[in-house]
């Protein structure tokens, strides 16, 4: 096992900043997810036909913004980002840079997810909300959220896998992160110990994520 | 024995759903009072209209043509606000009571107060709050279960925290949609002593949608029978002290087997 050790003692700092590179990414993502993609996924619920603040413009916007921005194969949406990143960021390079459209996927995947999850709440629960005079906010803060909050956790466990996986692809603009570090000093340069060193990392981290949010998820589930 | 004043008014109701299509009226030409402390009863085979009638009442539904009067306000002239505050004032309990799965017993039945305490509808303290709530639920029977969630509950249980629901902000009027229809019979008991008491100790006029007659005939002054859309017939219902309780099981089963 001694190649572990000397990969580790190599490579070990470097991987440590992919790591935290990639990190960054997800943590940001994921902050637009809950923040920006989970109001839009309400909105979009709430605005459908018979929902309970129905309003068709509303509903076909944002569903429009979902559709196109998940309509687009990643890597071709990162390239087709330059010139929007550029004048927001400042640059277009970097990982700063890089996580700029990982956001826009990550507000629409969770945004669909959200809408999923509040699709499985039982009809009965609107109309109820509707019978007691609840208001629109009232409705959601009070009595669709807490019925949705495990389904939640749960997509937001599996957005935050896909966006790892996403994450890969932003070495292209030198976002950085694992995957990259794998492509660049394992797979490019035929270190392929290196490479399945990275991949045994990554597996490990996706695990994690898993169990934590699964976890997370039955603990919030009551029915 | 009650005031006579009317509490809801249908006047010449008419529903379609489908305006202009060709089909039978889901309601037609209905009018009907009901009277303030009254427990009404509303019969009919499925699909005779019995809960769009009810749905009028709390305007969840609004009429084709007619007027629904609730305290002498016409429901369907009411803007969104106002909407909202007559449906605080009425109880409703539906017929898959619909509760928040992920909140206890306790506050599923808090619920009604807590929509209410940001419009000034329900002016209470957490603590007053909170003795609205035990008092519902040994008014229900059902302080034992106050922090089971609902997943833990019986059907006739769920039901009960559904009425304790329905009627902890004290509503006047209370509409309940076949409130006993997936009950056995002692269950159905426990759900018709509290309809009662609330007739009785907290003054709730009720309106409640049955197929079951014997739960008319125990629970109801009056009961209006529907069919496919039309009043046939409004029943007064007169009773001795043993009609006053619900036939046990086995008499029932004798009765239906047997004759």
């Amino acid at each position: 096992m001694s190649w572990l050790t000397d990969l580790f003692a190599e490579y070990g700092a470097a991987i440590a900043k992919s790591m935290a590179e990639t990190g960054y990414m997800m943590l940001a993502s994921l902050l637009a997810a809950v923040l920006i993609g989970l109001p839009l996924g309400m909105t979009v619920y709430l605005t459908e036909r018979g929902g309970i603040a129905e309003n068709r413009a509303v509903n076909m916007i944002a569903n429009l913004y979902i559709n196109v921005v998940r309509s687009f194969p990643f890597l071709l949406l990162v390239v087709f980002f330059i010139p929007f990143t550029r004048a927001v960021i400042g640059t277009s390079f970097g990982t700063t840079a890089a996580t700029f459209p990982l956001c826009f996927v990550a507000v629409a995947i969770y945004a669909r997810l959200t809408e999923q999850i509040l699709r499985e709440i039982p009809t009965g629960i609107p109309l109820v909300a509707r019978a007691l005079g609840a208001t629109v906010p009232q409705a959601v803060f009070r009595m669709l959220l807490p019925e949705a909050r495990s389904g939640l956790v749960y997509a937001l466990t599996s957005a935050a896998i896909s966006l790892l996986s996403y994450s890969t692809v932003l070495g292209v603009v030198g976002g950085g992160g694992i995957g990259d570090f794998a492509m660049r000093y394992g797979y490019q340069v035929y270190n392929d110990n290196l490479m399945y060193l990275v991949i045994v990392i990554i597996i490990m981290c996706v695990l994690a994520i898993q169990a934590i949010g699964h976890r997370t998820s039955v603990r919030l589930d009551h029915r | 024995m009650f005031p006579s004043s009317t509490i809801v008014e249908f006047r010449s109701i008419t529903k379609r759903f489908r305006p202009g299509i060709d089909e039978p009226a889901a309601l037609e030409d209905i009018t009907l009072s009901i009277r303030t402390g009254e427990i009404f009863g509303i019969v009919g085979e499925s699909g005779a209209g019995k809960s769009t009638l009810l749905e009028l009442v709390n305007g969840l539904t609004a009429p084709t043509s007619g007027t629904v009067t609730v305290d002498g306000t016409d429901v369907d002239a009411l803007d969104t606000r106002g909407m909202r505050a007559l449906r605080r004032g009425i109880g409703t309990v539906f017929q898959g009571v619909h509760l928040l799965s992920n909140s206890t017993v306790r506050d599923n039945i808090r619920l009604p107060l807590r929509l209410g305490s940001r419009d000034g509808s329900v002016a209470m303290t957490r603590r007053e709050q909170k003795e609205a709530v035990d008092r519902m639920l040994s008014f229900v029977g059902l302080t034992h279960r106050a922090d089971h969630y609902p997943a833990q509950l019986s059907g006739g249980e769920r039901q009960r925290v559904g009425l304790a629901r329905a009627l902890v902000t004290r509503p006047p009027l209370l509409l309940c949609d076949e409130p006993t229809s997936s009950l056995d019979a002692s269950t159905t008991g426990d759900v018709l002593r509290v309809l009662s008491d609330a007739r009785e100790k907290l003054g709730t006029t009720v309106i409640v949608i049955t197929h079951d007659l014997d739960v008319v005939k125990v629970l109801c002054d009056r009961a209006a029978l529907l069919e496919r859309g039309r009043l046939r017939e409004v029943f007064p219902i007169t009773r001795t002290e043993a009609d006053r309780t619900l036939p046990s099981y086995y008499d029932q089963v004798k009765r239906e087997l047997m004759s």
